[in-house]
């Protein structure tokens, strides 16, 4: 077969490729980033039914939706953040759309994550991935694996008197993987830097270093305990809002069957 | 300055017209009905009647002026009275004035209400401003309420008991058995009217009227003109009319006939001594024993005593409500102001029938009406004499 | 002495639900006088402005002189009870089912006399204290209440009429992160409510009394977010027939004019406010007006918190008082559709709470403590307007004085 999406529909057809969907529903009651008070903050997403099959339309259902760029599993485009506010097409409405296709790496964190909220991706967790796995390639996706995604309620936020407190990437390890000159990173958690990340020097690492590098974050994912950790294919259009700092979307991924790890194996 | 007197100008033609407790008819033809037989008694065609006075609470959304053309009818003079149980004393003094003056020759002078499923609750309900700001909120008792209220004080005050105004209720239900249009045609025995479901305590069920359809009417004109046409009638010797009389007392234990009896009997000529009958508006037993004060017949606090002494009954040593009054015979409305006035006319002129009181020859009539808030705002009476039979 | 209210049996699966009935609701324009008196729980007649002579019922025109120039004015409640009924029969709907019903003259130590409702402790030669109160249709009426009170004095059924007593009642307040809500609740049990539902919004962020309030006896925590219509419906469906009084506590504030803040704030301060009142109202209230002649639980009140900058608007906190002014016209749309019910709409006013938002300002601020107890007297004396604190209070009086010069007064530099 000559043409290779061929192939691709075959392997989907005959299940040898599977589609693994890593996105949470959205839904009112899902956390979202939570700021100091005084500071604007992220809306949640609400629905209001516009009509239901009734006086307000006979034969039609539909809703009136609203949320933050930012609310549900989202996209973070590099203008999102100060360090990239001047990056060449930064929004999500200028990104080149062969950015929201691509190969992704998953990095298991869970098992540190199970033991300790705080618990950070390091150069030498990323250094011990490519021993096992090889070096990340260019131009990857890279997601850090924490099992985040299945705590439910305050235990997602994880708010304390202090902030609140989740796993995510030193400010090494972050460069580190632009050194890899990765396309983007990812978590499972409520954005891309620990729940503690303000502490950090620069203060929010992920978000600083990355966007300041135009690259790309994804949060709230769920389901990467059904990625390999390599040889995936990751699918993520954000909507193409004009001038958009990052949009809710919905994430999947091409997974060769039998390949996910984690409790799936 | 002296009053001048009614003399030349007479009443004629009473008629009642049977009530009944409910009934889908309207205002307009039980106005009509009384209307043609008074007419008929007199032997007048509507197109000759040139005076009509007429007392209704049910004609709305007319007044008497839709009436004249729903009726037909051409007057030269037109009279509305507003006053409910005060109406028909009030309506012959004005219409007795007009004919004197000349202003109109026969005047018809009726009374008629309807009486339909809840139509006297939605009439309760808007009665008067006051009464639906003040009163009818408070329990929506309607009259019964507003006059338990003024018989729990009366009682007090005057030591007064329920088995005193048993006997007025007891006396009228006797004359009622001998009228053959009273709603209520069973005896009353004081331990039935005593033992009686309570209606608004003091009041039981025999201390309360029945509301229910009919109408009452007669005619005024001169003397001359009734003597040529043959018929029976009564003269009048005096009239009295009271509004809003007493306004600083905190609760009404006496009627307006308190300010104005002495003029009602100089003008008559006689005293209380010289009544052979008196029909009193009797809303309530209550106001009965207020008017026996207030008239006159004996002082005041002293109505409980008068009721123990006397015979109330068409065959008593005083004659009162002769037709059995409203408690018997029901109150159809504001036909209940004219209740008592027609039975006097017919007992003066002879023509009372089962409730004739012999010899009978000087009535008094009085009305009371209109409890626009706690009190009964309009009183009036008159001396009524006749030739009798 | 008042029999002591006992609480309901549980209800007859059976037996059909009472329908409400309203007493007589028709009033001149001149005896609304006394609604809006009895509203906020004044005592006030008409007072003739050129011979003093006190007018009852309320008239056009002095009765003792004419003068058409009468005015509404604090007037004593001593009087004295000069006669006395027990209504057996009522044409009237309402007050068929509530007889027996006793009603009285009272003779104002004022002048006039006056027809009014009995309290059960009080029958004729007693001297007593006249009340004005509102009925289930929402008007002015009087009732003599004894001069001494007595610990149940509250549970006589005519009074209890009148009004929207917590006991033996449930009560939704619909955030636990209010400040007014932990001693709300305290007050609310004081007075015998029987349980209360406090609901939560976005567990998911902690920082609520969560713990401490969840513990306590009779209370139960239950997910509620007023900008969410989704939560609100799904509160409702499950707790929406048997709430029988809702406090709506849940409010956003925050500091800041018009010019030189975007929208976000305001809208979020709208979308709580003023369009989360307006979720609570449509997703309980017709169940609420169902069942406000349920008995001794039966509905009664929906209670909503305001500034009284509702009434003028606080210029340091623009879009603040915008929803504040947005919520008080819907909660007057409200009181008008809940009419035919008989279900109460109380609106609670206060000036500057003791809150985070409104830190900087000079005192006197509003304790929380203080809301909640105006809170509870609103609902036990069956008030509809309250205005809580020195600063409300003085803000309404010169808002009724002149609106206008009171904003000229709020924009400064007066």
């Amino acid at each position: 077969m000559s043409n290779p999406l061929d192939q691709l529909a075959s392997a989907l057809a005959g299940g040898t490729v599977e589609i693994v969907d890593l996105t949470h529903t959205l839904d009112p009651d899902f956390p979202v980033i939570v700021l100091p008070p005084e500071f604007g903050q992220c809306a949640r997403f609400r629905m209001e039914e516009v009509s239901a099959y009734d006086g307000r339309g006979p034969a039609w259902k539909w809703h009136n939706i609203s949320m933050n760029e930012h609310t549900g599993t989202h996209f973070d485009a590099p203008i999102h953040w100060v360090s990239g506010r001047d990056v060449a097409n930064g929004a999500v409405d200028e990104i080149d759309p062969s950015v929201f296709v691509g190969p992704v790496v998953v990095i298991d964190c869970s098992e540190g994550a199970a033991s300790n909220d705080d618990f950070e991706l390091t150069p030498e967790i990323i250094d011990a991935w490519e021993a096992e796995h090889g070096p990340i390639p260019a131009d990857n996706w890279v997601l850090m694996r924490t099992d985040w995604s299945k705590r439910r309620g305050a235990e997602y936020l994880n708010m304390a008197d202090d902030g609140p407190h989740s796993p995510g990437p030193t400010p090494a390890a972050i460069e580190t993987l632009l050194k890899r000159n990765i396309r983007g990173f990812g978590t499972e958690t409520v954005g891309t830097d620990a729940g503690q990340g303000a502490h950090y020097v620069p203060p929010y690492p992920a978000h600083y270093l990355l966007h300041g590098a135009g690259k790309y974050g994804l949060q709230c994912l769920s389901n990467l305990d059904r990625l390999p950790p390599k040889g995936a294919m990751l699918i993520a259009p954000p909507l193409k809002i004009k001038g958009g700092t990052g949009s809710p979307l919905r994430v999947l991924a091409l997974v060769p069957a039998g390949s996910g790890s984690g409790e799936t194996k | 300055m002296k009053r001048q007197s009614y003399d030349g100008v007479v009443l004629t033609a009473p008629v009642s017209v049977p009530y009944v407790r409910y009934s889908q008819e309207t205002a307009h033809w039980w106005i009509a009905r009384a209307l043609k037989q008074t007419l008929e008694v007199a032997s007048l065609s509507p197109r000759q009647l040139d005076g009509f006075s007429v007392s209704s609470f049910t004609l709305f959304p007319d007044t008497p002026v839709g009436l004249t053309q729903h009726l037909g009818l051409s007057p030269r003079w037109l009279d509305s009275i507003p006053m409910g149980g005060a109406s028909g004393v009030v309506a012959l003094r004005r219409a007795a004035r007009a004919v004197q003056a000349g202003d109109a020759d026969v005047v018809a002078c009726i009374a008629g209400d309807a009486n339909r499923i809840d139509s006297f609750r939605q009439l309760l309900s808007s009665f008067s401003r006051f009464a639906m700001d003040a009163s009818y909120p408070y329990g929506s008792g309607g009259p019964n309420a507003s006059f338990a209220l003024i018989a729990d004080a009366y009682m007090t005050e005057y030591g007064v008991t329920r088995e005193d105004f048993g006997r007025i209720a007891v006396a009228q239900r006797a004359n009622a058995l001998h009228y053959p249009n009273a709603i209520m045609k069973a005896p009353l025995t004081l331990e039935q009217y005593l033992s009686a479901r309570p209606i608004s305590e003091p009041f039981g069920l025999f201390d309360c009227v029945m509301p229910c359809a009919g109408a009452e009417g007669f005619l005024v004109m001169r003397e001359d003109e009734a003597q040529s046409r043959g018929l029976a009638y009564a003269r009048i010797s005096a009239t009295i009319e009271r509004h809003n009389a007493f306004p600083e007392d905190p609760i009404q234990l006496r009627g307006g006939w308190a300010m104005d009896i002495d003029e009602l009997y100089e003008m008559a000529g006689c005293g209380p001594e010289s009544i052979d009958l008196l029909q009193t508006y009797d809303d309530y037993p209550v106001i009965s024993m207020m008017q026996f004060e207030d008239l006159g017949f004996c002082a005041k606090g002293e109505g409980a005593r008068f009721v123990r002494a006397r015979d109330l009954t068409i065959t008593g040593d005083f004659p009162h409500n002769t037709s059995g009054g409203q408690l018997s015979a029901g109150q159809a409305g504001a036909a209940g102001g004219y209740l008592g006035l027609v039975e006097a006319i017919r007992q003066v002129t002879g023509q009372a029938g089962g409730t004739q009181v012999a010899k009978a020859r000087t009535a008094m009539v009085s009305g009371f009406g209109m409890i626009n808030y706690d009190r009964g705002l309009c009183s009036s009476a008159a001396i009524l004499t006749g030739d009798g039979v | 002495m008042t029999d002591k209210l006992l609480p309901p049996k549980k209800k007859n699966p059976q037996l059909r639900q009472m329908v409400p009935t309203l007493p007589p609701q028709m009033r001149s324009r001149a005896a609304l006088g006394l609604t809006a008196a009895a509203a906020r729980g004044a005592f006030s007649l008409q007072h003739c402005q050129e011979c003093g002579a006190v007018q009852y019922p309320p008239r056009d025109a002095c009765c003792a002189c004419l003068s058409v120039d009468l005015a509404w004015r604090k007037t004593p409640r001593e009087g004295t009870v000069i006669a006395e009924t027990r209504i057996n029969v009522s044409p009237d709907p309402y007050y068929r089912e509530r007889l027996p019903w006793r009603s009285g003259l009272v003779r104002l130590s004022a002048g006039p006399t006056v027809l009014c409702h009995l309290h059960g402790d009080v029958g004729r030669g007693d001297i007593v204290l006249m009340d004005l109160k509102l009925d289930k249709a929402g008007q002015g009426v009087m009732i003599a209440l004894p001069q001494e009170r007595s610990p149940d004095m509250a549970d006589d059924p005519q009074l209890r009429e009148l009004t929207a007593h917590p006991k033996h009642r449930r009560v939704l307040i619909t955030d636990i992160r209010s400040p007014a809500t932990r001693p709300l609740i305290e007050a609310l049990l004081k007075a015998g409510a029987s349980q209360i539902f406090v609901g939560e919004s976005e567990s998911w962020r902690r920082g609520s009394d969560h713990a401490a309030i969840a513990g306590l006896d009779k209370v139960s925590v239950m997910p509620l977010d007023v900008s969410d219509p989704s939560s609100v419906k799904r509160l409702a469906a499950e707790i929406g027939g048997k709430t029988d009084i809702l406090i709506n506590t849940a409010r956003h504030v925050r500091p800041g004019g018009v010019l030189g803040s975007d929208t976000v704030f305001a809208r979020e301060e709208f979308e709580i406010n003023a369009l989360g009142l307006m979720r609570l109202a449509q997703a309980f209230g017709p169940g609420m007006a169902s069942r406000t002649a349920d008995g001794v639980n039966s509905a009664v009140a929906f209670v909503n918190l305001l500034s009284v900058h509702a009434l003028s608007a606080d210029p340091q906190y623009g879009a603040f008082s915008a929803s504040q002014a947005a919520a008080l016209s819907i909660s007057q749309t409200l009181r008008a559709e809940f009419r035919a019910s008989g279900l109460r709409m109380i609106n609670v006013f206060a000036g500057p709470t003791d809150d985070e938002w409104h830190q900087p300002l000079p005192p006197p601020k509003v304790a929380p403590k203080a809301l909640a107890m105006s809170i509870v007297e609103a609902l036990c004396e069956g008030l509809e307007d309250v205005y809580c604190g020195d600063v409300a209070k003085d803000l309404e009086e010169r808002w009724r004085r002149d609106p206008k010069v009171l904003e000229r007064e709020l924009a400064g530099g007066a």
